[in-house]
């Protein structure tokens, strides 16, 4: 087409030039490049020690419970999470008070204090038993071998998880129009058909990308229970370290490894994301 | 059709029903007759109390008093010696099953096809198998028009034609009664016709349907009972024609050079 002054339609258009920004990118390549060299050349990271440790056995041993941890809490938590959320949203005021005040209390109290509350449970309870009211007793067992730290942490880690997961779930049960729910009813649906068939599954939508956030959270809270002596990923770096006294090379080792953990998990969220998008 | 509508007993009978939301009263003192394989039409200002009386013939609101019966059983309570139980909902949720529900705003459930949205019903609620129930579904879609669009999502269909399997969604569960709920008002002008189109012929195969609807076109010629509501109140009934032609009451002749 000819460039002419006299056709409009054939002017070129030019769309604002943003000099600042090109400014501004330079600096902070620059900055980054600074910081990256400073990093790598200070000895005191001593990166081959990180090297040796990524792939160190105790190390990945550590590493594979805290993705079992944080598996079992979200599973925990998206189940206890979803009968909570439902019970909150029941018109039955006694499921809704027991599941505000659950929410309410596990909330409230410090991961950090639960966890520790439920590894010293046997200190308030000795022996657990079950028996018939002025009946025989039908098993007791020593509250030391049935919490174990294992148990202690899922404990601490699921049910407060459970009392998140319930908030963020009835928000996006109650993000699906209430038109849903009556045009299920009038086809003759009965209410935990319409939660899984027809409001779960819409609430999905805003209920995925906090829950991806609370996932990403527990990687990193699974932590936590290096407090009651369970050997996850930081707890097993922390005892390595005790012995070699490489604290920060190890340090590094474990970020390294939470980084890796949530990237692939971020990756994992974009894609659930878009499953669960409205066609 | 008012050669159908001759029936003993009617399909829906309606007896003192009243309705109020905290001090507002929505519904007075309803009684309607609905013959079996007739169409009665409701017409009335915003606000008058037809929607509100539609839902509550599926019980999707409770009453407050009054009672209310779909092919002669009691919708919602069980009577017995002169006080009403409210059913429980395994009770209420199988009574539904007769009342099919077309609502202004459709209602699909947009996660699920066409197809899916048809057969859910039937599959889960009435344990039809599959094979069945997407038959039965493709055929109700091929009467609505729509046999092309089984794999669309509602959002991939306009207005209309989300409202034709709406229709189609709420016949597979082969209902003795089909309640309307202003189903084109939500509609562009353009495509209010296929619509009322599809509830015409609906009314030819002798289906007993309750339409609340602001059409008074198809009103004056599907309905064989034209009800004309306002606060609350049935204030006219009737021959359609002759009711839309000869309105007696003042407010119904008012509300008529309002629309017309």
């Amino acid at each position: 087409m000819p460039r002419t002054a006299d056709r409009a339609s054939a002017q070129k258009i030019v769309p604002l030039r943003h000099p600042g920004t090109w400014v501004a990118t330079f600096v902070v390549l620059l900055i980054v490049c600074l910081v990256a060299y400073s990093v790598a050349t200070n000895p005191a990271f001593e990166w081959p020690v990180v090297a040796e440790y990524m792939l160190n056995a105790e190390v990945l041993t550590g590493l594979q419970r805290t993705l079992e941890l944080t598996l079992a809490a979200m599973v925990m938590g998206l189940v206890l999470g979803t009968v909570l959320a439902l019970f909150r949203l029941s018109n039955n005021r006694l499921l809704s008070t027991l599941s505000w005040a659950y929410i309410w209390f596990f909330r409230s109290v410090p991961v950090l204090v639960q966890l520790i509350f439920w590894y010293n449970f046997g200190a308030l309870y000795s022996m657990i038993s079950l028996h018939v009211p002025f009946g025989p007793t039908l098993f007791a067992v020593s509250t030391n071998t049935l919490i174990t730290p294992l148990f202690a942490a899922l404990a601490g880690l699921g049910l407060s998880q459970s009392a998140y997961t319930a908030e963020v779930i009835r928000a996006g049960v109650v993000s699906v129009p209430t038109g849903q729910t009556r045009a299920a009813l009038a086809l003759g649906m009965r209410r935990l058909m319409i939660y899984r068939r027809i409001i779960l599954p819409q609430a999905m939508r805003v209920i995925i990308p906090p829950v991806g956030n609370e996932v990403i959270s527990m990687v990193k809270n699974t932590s936590l229970v290096s407090v009651i002596a369970l050997a996850e990923l930081l707890y097993t770096t922390q005892l390595i370290y005790a012995r070699t006294y490489q604290t920060i090379p190890l340090l590094i080792v474990a970020s390294l490894w939470y980084l890796i953990i949530v990237s692939v998990l971020s990756v994992g969220q974009y894609f659930l994301e878009r499953k669960f998008r409205h066609r | 059709m008012s050669g159908v509508a001759q029936h003993a007993d009617p399909m829906l009978r309606i007896r003192g029903l009243s309705k109020s939301y905290g001090h507002r009263q929505v519904l007075c003192e309803i009684d309607l007759d609905v013959p079996a394989g007739s169409v009665m039409c409701i017409i009335g200002p915003s606000g008058s109390g037809k929607s509100t009386l539609l839902s509550c013939i599926n019980h999707l609101e409770p009453i407050d008093s009054g009672k209310l019966w779909v092919a002669d059983e009691l919708v919602g309570y069980r009577e017995h010696k002169d006080k009403l139980y409210e059913l429980p909902e395994r009770e209420v949720a199988r009574m539904r099953q007769n009342v099919g529900m077309v609502f202004q705003q459709f209602n699909l459930f947009p996660h699920m096809t066409a197809l899916q949205n048809i057969i859910e019903a039937p599959i889960r609620v009435k344990r039809m198998p599959s094979a069945q129930a997407r038959e039965r579904a493709a055929a109700l879609l091929d009467r609505v028009g729509l046999a092309s669009k089984q794999a669309r999502y509602p959002a991939q269909l306009s207005g209309g034609e989300q409202q034709r399997v709406a229709i189609a969604r709420a016949l597979a569960m082969d209902p003795k009664l089909m309640l309307f709920d202003e189903p084109t008002s939500a509609l562009d002008p353009e495509l209010v016709g296929e619509v009322l189109a599809v509830m015409q012929d609906l009314a030819k195969t002798g289906m007993t349907m309750v339409v609340v609807t602001h059409e008074l076109g198809f009103a004056r010629e599907v309905a064989d009972q034209l009800t004309f509501m306002d606060g609350g109140r049935i204030v006219e009934q009737g021959d359609p024609r002759a009711v839309l032609a000869a309105p007696k009451e003042k407010r119904m002749q008012d509300f008529l050079s309002r629309v017309l």
